[in-house]
């Protein structure tokens, strides 16, 4: 198919629009990120002055490395938990009719538009009685709840697309059911886990709110609480390099899982939309 | 049995506290002075809603909420439009366009903020300011505005997206036969067949626009009249410890998006089940 030069022209304007626009912020931490102190506050986008000084800085910082720690500690566990639990629940919605189906995605959808910082006074006076506050359940409990709308949304919809008939196929070909769900299903199953997994992660990574209000200390504290509370060199100094530097290292992983899933977060997200 | 733990769980963590909150707000109930804690009935309320905080900042969580969500569906339509259309590198359009969504909220706000600032930022320079943006209310809401605009339209625009692939070509590509313009086929085909989508769109942007925290505490902490509910609901519990009060205004935030919720489903929402919970 050949397409006309101004077509071509008016695609690249926009393709141009859109990279510049999502890239810039990006690009503008990781140029502060790249500044020495001296030459932080000088307004200029590109550094005159280059160091990674603000990178071995914050590795030298006992709180930003159990920051990091307790991140990506509390959000693999979270997510794995959601994942799991809400695989049985979306299997169920998927292939089986029964009377609480439509309650459980009621449920689902009132969670998920549920405003969070009204939990945050309960479950800091709750969590504080029962010894959960600046622990990490204390965080993994209110994430994994948080992720399974999404979770049970994007599941079932990818569960509906399965051909379940290839089980009972393979179990009439000599397979036990086991070894048909394991071979046959599981595999069918795997781009769906993967896609919630991924989904699920960015939003355990990124919360502010739980972590700002249930944690206090390098025990449980994850990044995005921790940067909000760098200590500048006095208390009328904003640390401008060490926030952009942490700001960096957290967002890395993100950018490679979003660049490397491009395809499968936008049909996960676009079907759980559609049809969850 | 396999729904169950789901179920539980999201019932555990969410109707709980809510309950808890509620009967919260009906004590004093001040961590400072635990010994005075009674039942009060709807005192709190009293006091919330008269204190012309709450009002002021429920006008400044309104203003935040359209103009972020009014512009965020107009762009969001465009990026989609461009994601759902676009003839090459589209994986690089579609990888590209996600990344402010996948971005940590508070890395998002203060890339804006140490951009806008006139001690470290950019903007200024470029715009050539001499007093800084981020010291006046005006400069404050614009700089608030734009940051969550960039991060959240991605995900204005997927929701769009999915919308946009339900409408089949042969049904535009007839209109067009027909003689109908660009813009007329966009206006009368794709728009209303994508209704169901842009509801559930506007819906879960308004709600989340609503709840507006991140932001907002990285920005000044609600300095220059820029303080959102979650924002006043946030230093009435854990700045000034008054669980009381602080579980009236969470039960009036909780009761605000609930009936933003209903009045979407009742006012856009005949026939189209927001979530498709048809499922």
């Amino acid at each position: 198919m050949s397409h006309r030069p101004r077509q071509i022209g008016g695609w690249s304007a926009a393709i141009l629009v859109v990279v510049v626009v999502s890239l810039v912020p990006v690009l503008w931490i990781v140029m502060l990120s790249l500044k020495t102190a001296a030459t932080a506050t000088d307004g200029s986008f590109i550094p005159h002055a280059w160091t990674l000084s603000n990178y071995s800085d914050i590795f030298k910082l006992g709180t930003f490395t159990a920051a990091l720690r307790n991140s990506i500690g509390i959000a693999l566990i979270s997510t794995a938990l959601a994942v799991m639990l809400a695989s049985a629940a979306a299997y169920a919605i998927a292939r089986l009719n029964f009377p609480g189906k439509r309650i459980i995605l009621a449920v689902s959808l009132g969670v998920a538009m549920f405003p969070q910082i009204s939990l945050v006074g309960p479950l800091y006076n709750l969590w504080r009685q029962i010894g959960l506050y600046d622990t990490w359940p204390g965080l993994i409990i209110p994430y994994m709840t948080f992720a399974l709308p999404l979770s049970i949304f994007v599941l079932s919809s990818f569960f509906r697309e399965i051909p379940w008939e290839l089980e009972q196929a393979a179990q009439i070909d000599g397979a036990t059911p086991f070894q048909a769900f394991r071979k046959v299903i599981v595999p069918l199953a795997m781009p769906g886990l993967v896609t919630t997994f991924i989904l699920v992660f960015i939003i355990c990574w990124n919360d502010f709110v739980f972590a700002i209000s249930l944690t206090s200390t390098n025990s449980a504290q994850t990044v995005p609480a921790a940067i909000s509370a760098f200590p500048g060199v006095s208390q009328f100094t904003v640390p401008y390099g060490d926030i952009a530097a942490a700001a960096v290292v957290v967002t890395v992983p993100v950018m490679i899982l979003v660049l490397l899933f491009q395809r499968r977060i936008v049909s996960g997200l676009t079907a759980g939309a559609v049809k969850g | 049995m396999l729904v169950g733990p789901a179920a539980i769980v999201m019932l555990a963590v969410t109707a709980y506290p809510i309950i808890d909150a509620v009967i919260l707000s009906l004590q004093r109930s001040d961590l400072r002075f635990p010994s005075q804690n009674k039942f009060i009935g709807l005192s709190n309320y009293g006091h919330v809603l008269s204190a012309p905080v709450w009002w002021q900042d429920v006008l400044h969580t309104v203003i935040i909420t359209v103009i972020t969500v009014s512009i965020q569906f107009v762009l969001g339509m465009c990026l989609a439009v461009v994601m759902h259309r676009v003839i090459f590198a589209r994986g690089l359009v579609r990888g590209v366009a996600l990344i402010p969504y996948g971005i940590v909220a508070v890395v998002s706000a203060y890339a804006w903020q140490l951009a806008f600032s006139l001690n470290s930022g950019w903007i200024p320079k470029l715009l050539g300011l001499s007093s800084d943006p981020l010291s006046h209310t005006f400069g404050l809401y614009v700089a608030i505005i734009i940051a969550e605009i960039w991060k959240n339209t991605p995900f204005m625009a997927l929701l769009l997206l999915a919308g946009l692939a339900l409408v089949p070509d042969e049904l535009l590509e007839a209109a067009k036969v027909d003689g109908a313009s660009t813009w007329q086929r966009f206006t009368r085909i794709t728009i209303p067949l994508m209704k169901p989508a842009i509801l559930v769109a506007l819906l879960f942007r308004t709600l989340d626009a609503f709840r507006i925290f991140d932001t907002i505490y990285i920005f000044g902490q609600g300095a220059q009249n820029t303080e959102s509910i979650s924002m006043l609901n946030y230093s009435t519990l854990l700045d000034r410890l008054n669980l009381g009060l602080g579980s009236a205004v969470s039960v009036l935030l909780f009761v605000l998006v609930a009936l933003i919720a209903f009045v979407f489903m009742k006012v856009f929402g005949a026939g189209a089940s927001p979530g498709g919970a048809e499922a």
